[in-house]
């Protein structure tokens, strides 16, 4: 094959040999994740429209749907502020131990999110001292709503943290130095220099930060005890209804989550082409 | 004011106090003390407690399947990965974006619903899973379903940490080459891969660690037989519904030993090809 390819353009390859490549790369993905995508919809129509909207009115998949919209509201914005005053410290400031700093918040990808949710029920479990004083003291943590929050905000924590770091190193300190010498006070530097600044990459930081809280399964599915209709969120309704073969409720409610992961990507997309250049250099393209 | 703004020359910015105790505060509060508290009941179980559950012939078993699983899915992401970064940084064809875009859903896809959708895939009675039936491939409920799952969602980590790389390789070097006499095979094999070499390695690692604790897509298409098809995390969780806290802790402890390992492993390749390379 590098025999025939000689003589032709010699920094890029044959038609052929490119038409194969490009062709191959294209059933891979088709068949790897266009494919599942499709079959999601297709099972959730299979009993038509009217079956579809019916297994989403269901009260169970609703208030599964309302728990998940709670845990994320909570989880996210706390990771925002997290994400906020790291990146702050770790850019505008130099220090000791940064870069330790750097790999402990990216821990929780390394960590299993089955284990993610299991360390919170080793805390607060009724077989710990913690756990026992909750439990005499009436606080629900694990199989409530907190508990859910927290295995999300473990498993969501580097998310906004790392889209604003490394574009905040990028950016110096000049432009608050200009600010805070035509004297501004910190806060109106941070309001209206700052996060203006990283606005864009806020926003990419929130964004797969809430998808990952919305779709987070094996964390909670540890700490939510699966009492349907209360600690069920929907990707862990989407369990229950498929072990229960109620395949076309299972398919309906994760069409509503492929749905979403689809306008993730697509607003994804969008930051990255429209605003790239106000991104982290990785996403830039 | 005007005189503390002349004296603040080396340190004007504010809030480093405030910002980097709320940061360690917050980091301990939600990850530090929860991890810090699995390895204390681990290591308050004695050794003894812990080399009886760690070589627990299931314990053995579901950590062997879940690594030497999740090491082929990777190793299949390797060559698939970078055609596939290959191919959307060097040429251009119509749905290329849409396709760069679709790179990206194992990451904002939820694990649940991946994991219903391949095993409804790969099923006897699936779109696929009845073609693999007809040459008497079993796919979902064995092993080779769990590969298929960590395959998909290990896809990302390679294409997106060889992309950036190859956006950089120089047309220049490639130039170069083909001008001193090296066939486009040779081009390819001795200046491209050689560039991108250190981000296939962190795109196979990442994958690799990402794969082996991975539990939503897995636990659907598995089939989750004890000693033949049960993963880790899973054990982990069955430990836990059986209330066994110290199984359920010394498998974690285990798979995170897996994970921290793999993690400084990525952070030496990065470190060497800071090193090497410059700023890669």
């Amino acid at each position: 094959m590098a025999e025939a390819l000689k003589g032709r353009n010699p920094v890029t390859e044959g038609p052929l040999t490119r038409a194969a490549l490009i062709g191959l790369a294209i059933v891979f993905l088709l068949l790897f994740l266009i494919v599942p995508l499709v079959l999601v919809f297709a099972e959730a129509l299979r009993n038509g429209v009217g079956a579809y909207f019916e297994a989403l009115a269901e009260p169970d998949a609703l208030s599964a749907m309302r728990l998940t919209i709670t845990v994320a509201v909570i989880a996210v914005p706390l990771n925002v502020v997290f994400g906020l005053a790291a990146s702050w410290a770790i850019a505008k400031f130099s220090f000791r131990g940064k870069n330790l700093l750097l790999s402990l918040i990216d821990l929780p990808f390394s960590v299993s999110p089955v284990i993610s949710g299991l360390v919170w029920v080793l805390l607060f479990g009724s077989h710990a001292a913690l756990g026992r004083w909750l439990a005499e003291n009436d606080i629900q943590i694990l199989f409530a709503v907190p508990g859910l929050v927290l295995a999300t905000t473990f498993v969501t924590f580097p998310f906004v943290a790392r889209e604003l770091i490394p574009l905040m190193q990028e950016q110096g300190t000049t432009d608050e130095e200009a600010a805070l010498s035509l004297g501004a006070s910190g806060w109106q530097t941070f309001w209206h220099v700052t996060l203006p600044n990283v606005r864009w990459a806020l926003a990419y930081g929130v964004l797969l930060c809430t998808a990952r809280a919305i779709g987070e399964f094996g964390a909670v599915s540890v700490v939510s005890g699966h009492i349907r209709g209360q600690t069920n969120t929907m990707p862990l309704h989407v369990e229950i209804l498929y072990n229960e073969y109620s395949f076309v409720g299972a398919f309906a409610v994760a069409s509503v989550l492929a749905l979403l992961a689809l306008v993730t990507l697509g607003v994804k997309a969008v930051l990255e082409w429209r605003y790239g250049n106000q991104l982290a250099s990785s996403h830039r393209h | 004011m005007s005189a503390a703004r002349t004296v603040r020359r080396r340190n004007v910015i504010p809030g480093f106090g405030i910002s980097l105790g709320f940061t360690i505060a917050y980091l301990s509060l939600i990850i530090l003390i929860p991890l810090g508290g699995l390895l204390v009941t681990s290591a308050g179980l004695g050794w003894s407690e812990l080399y009886r559950i760690a070589t627990d012939l299931r314990t053995v078993n579901a950590i062997w399947l879940s690594v030497w699983t999740a090491l082929i899915a990777a190793v299949i992401n390797v060559p698939f990965g970078v055609l596939i970064a290959w191919v959307m940084v060097r040429y251009r064809f119509p749905g290329r974006r849409f396709l760069d875009a679709a790179v990206d859903l194992p990451f904002a896809l939820p694990t649940a619903v991946a994991g219903i959708a391949l095993t409804a895939l790969y099923a006897p009675n699936g779109w696929v899973g009845a073609w693999l039936d007809k040459v008497g491939i079993k796919a979902a409920y064995t092993p080779l379903g769990i590969v298929i799952a960590l395959t998909f969602i290990g896809l990302p980590f390679v294409v997106r940490t060889v992309q950036p790389l190859l956006e950089d390789v120089d047309k220049e070097v490639e130039e170069a080459a083909a001008t001193l006499g090296a066939s486009r095979f040779h081009t390819v094999r001795r200046v491209i891969l050689p560039a991108i070499l250190p981000a296939v390695i962190t795109g196979f690692a990442l994958a690799f660690a990402r794969a082996i604790g991975e539990y939503g897509s897995v636990v659907f298409i598995a089939g989750n037989i004890p000693y033949v098809s049960e993963i880790a995390p899973l054990l982990i969780i069955i430990r836990l519904e059986e209330y066994n806290y110290a199984g359920a802790t010394t498998v974690a402890a285990l798979m995170l030993m897996i994970s921290f390992a793999l993690l400084i492993f990525i952070n030496s390749v990065q470190a060497w090809t800071r090193r090497r390379y410059g700023n890669g």
